[in-house]
């Protein structure tokens, strides 16, 4: 039996539908679950997709690498538990594309990051991290501050991301701008509009204190939110239960 | 092309690939290598009994799989390893929840129980801010020293980190001072931060700014400059100063104070842990009675 691998070898067309067969197998087993979200996504209360302030943010995120050295996972293991909060939950990274979970850590883990420090600490430290942390080895970030913000086609970014599954709606597309904008400063008029669309919790203030909406201002916004969405307190983890949200 | 032959000196068969008159035996795997592949997969079908392991199409079960005869998860063995650590709290914990401050002050296993929880949730939680020894920077306080700004007995301090400073909750602690840029003259401004500076420094400034501040400023931060914690106006009657001590620094506050934000904890931290850090910071150096 072990010598018959040469019958493969030989006949090319053999080989490549037993290679499609094998494979087949590991994928079914491992993929066609997955196409049901119910049964790998929480029912927990509170997740929206991000605000397209928020959105710009996660780019800025992306773009400086930040994901090098902090992940978005707390694992569920006692330590991690006992210093980041809750564990995450799938749901919580369901709008997240790509998703910003990781398996090594420099700085510490961002799941929950949002809330835990004053806007202004986020601005100081991405500006200068050893002035207020002296032992960090964090990079500085101060361009993030002279940086305006691109808000043009923000919008964009929501079309591409309701392609692969974020429920933003035509409505939400159509004002992204102007909800980024509005998000960025204290009393904005088209406030209403972007609470209407996202819920009230959303957080709308000046993050970074200067006149001008920059990249630190959907840097801000996007860290102030992690971890935040989820109705934590409500939820119980019950693994037979199954249903999205 | 090929020729399969068997090798004369080995007596083993060749596959028929020859690289330059180098012949490749057709040795098969040995013997114990297979059995060791053969018992992992064995081995494996354990696994899928005591364990999660398939995943199902009706997505019953744990994650939408098989559950496994002993119902093992990830979360119940969080819940095990976390009630392990409540378990060895405990001694401590429910004396320590009862407790009121002077109880855990005279008990000195109270005492160091929850200087040690403090300690560890500080390095977490407060040290970015307020410095790993509590020494903070400009715009955060100094925990070490004892001058206040919402009060330094160990129930202030719980209310602060509770509900924080001008922070989304809404029992939080606030206030803000007002911007004097457009109610005093520049001149005005300078002579009152004259007048500031003399309250901790001798410096024979001129008393010009006292009318002004005994009329704007003295409201909140009284009229010697001994500020009014009920208030959170600071002390400026001591050296210490919280966004510098040079005059352009305090004129600067003036105009247009800068108002400092510290996030409240009360769902993040328990009610148990919170109490464990104002202790904590209340022996910092600067703990008052009440």
């Amino acid at each position: 039996m072990f010598n018959k691998h040469a019958v493969l070898e030989k006949n090319s067309i053999l080989m490549l539908i037993f290679v499609v067969i094998t494979i087949s197998i590991g994928g079914l087993v491992e993929i066609v679950p997955l196409f049901r979200m119910e049964t790998t996504i929480e029912p927990v209360k509170g997740i929206r997709p991000y605000t397209p302030l928020e959105l710009a943010g996660q780019n800025v995120y992306i773009r400086e690498g930040c994901y090098g050295c902090h992940s978005q996972q707390i694992r569920a293991l006692r330590d991690e538990v006992e210093r980041y909060g809750h564990y995450s939950l799938a749901a919580e990274s369901m709008y997240d594309h790509p998703f910003q979970w990781g398996s090594k850590r420099t700085g510490p883990d961002l799941a929950r990051v949002g809330g835990k420090y004053s806007d202004e600490w986020h601005v100081r430290h991405m500006i200068n991290p050893q002035a207020l942390v002296p032992e960090s080895i964090m990079p500085s970030y101060p361009h993030l501050s002279r940086r305006v913000l691109n808000l043009a086609d923000i919008g964009d970014d929501l079309i591409a991301l309701r392609a692969v599954g974020v429920p933003y709606s035509d409505e939400m597309i159509n004002s992204a701008t102007q909800d980024a904008y509005a998000q960025a400063s204290q009393d904005s008029d088209y406030l209403d509009g972007l609470l209407e669309r996202y819920g009230e919790k959303v957080i709308a203030r000046n993050f970074d204190g200067e006149t001008h909406t920059s990249e630190m201002d959907a840097l801000v916004a996007y860290l102030q939110v992690l971890g935040t969405m989820a109705e934590l307190q409500n939820y119980k983890h019950d693994g037979t239960k199954r249903g999205g949200q | 092309m090929s020729k399969i032959e068997k090798d004369d000196h080995t007596g083993v068969e060749t596959t028929g690939h020859e690289w330059d008159g180098i012949k490749e035996l057709n040795n098969p795997a040995p013997r114990w290598w297979l059995g060791v592949f053969v018992i992992t997969v064995i081995w494996s079908i354990g696994y899928w009994v005591v364990y999660p392991a398939w995943p199902t199409l009706s997505g019953d079960g744990e994650r939408g799989g098989t559950t496994g005869n002993t119902g093992w998860t990830q979360y119940s063995q969080l819940a095990e390893s976390q009630a392990e650590i409540m378990a060895r709290r405990a001694a401590y914990l429910d004396r320590f929840d009862a407790a009121t401050f002077e109880v855990i002050q005279a008990d000195s296993g109270l005492y160091a129980f929850a200087l040690a929880g403090g300690a560890s949730a500080f390095k977490d939680n407060c040290a970015t801010c307020h410095g790993t020894g509590g020494a903070g920077a400009s715009g955060y306080p100094n925990l070490n020293d004892d001058d206040w700004l919402w009060g330094g007995t160990v129930g202030a301090i719980e209310e602060t980190i509770k509900f924080g400073i001008r922070a989304s909750h809404d029992e939080t602690r606030f206030s803000e001072m007002p911007a004097f840029a457009d109610i005093f003259a520049e001149d005005e401004i300078s002579d009152i931060a004259d007048y500031v500076l003399n309250f901790s420094a001798n410096t024979g400034f001129p008393a010009r700014g006292k009318t002004l501040y005994d009329e704007q400023c003295s409201l909140c931060h009284a009229d010697n400059g001994t500020g009014d914690r009920f208030q959170g106006a600071p002390n400026l009657s001591d050296a210490i100063w919280f966004y510098g001590s040079k005059k352009g620094e305090i004129e600067a506050q003036i105009r247009k104070p800068k108002h400092g934000v510290m996030p409240y904890w009360n769902v993040r931290l328990s009610d148990s842990t919170i109490r464990q850090l104002a202790i904590y910071v209340h022996s910092l150096g600067g703990g008052e009675t009440e």
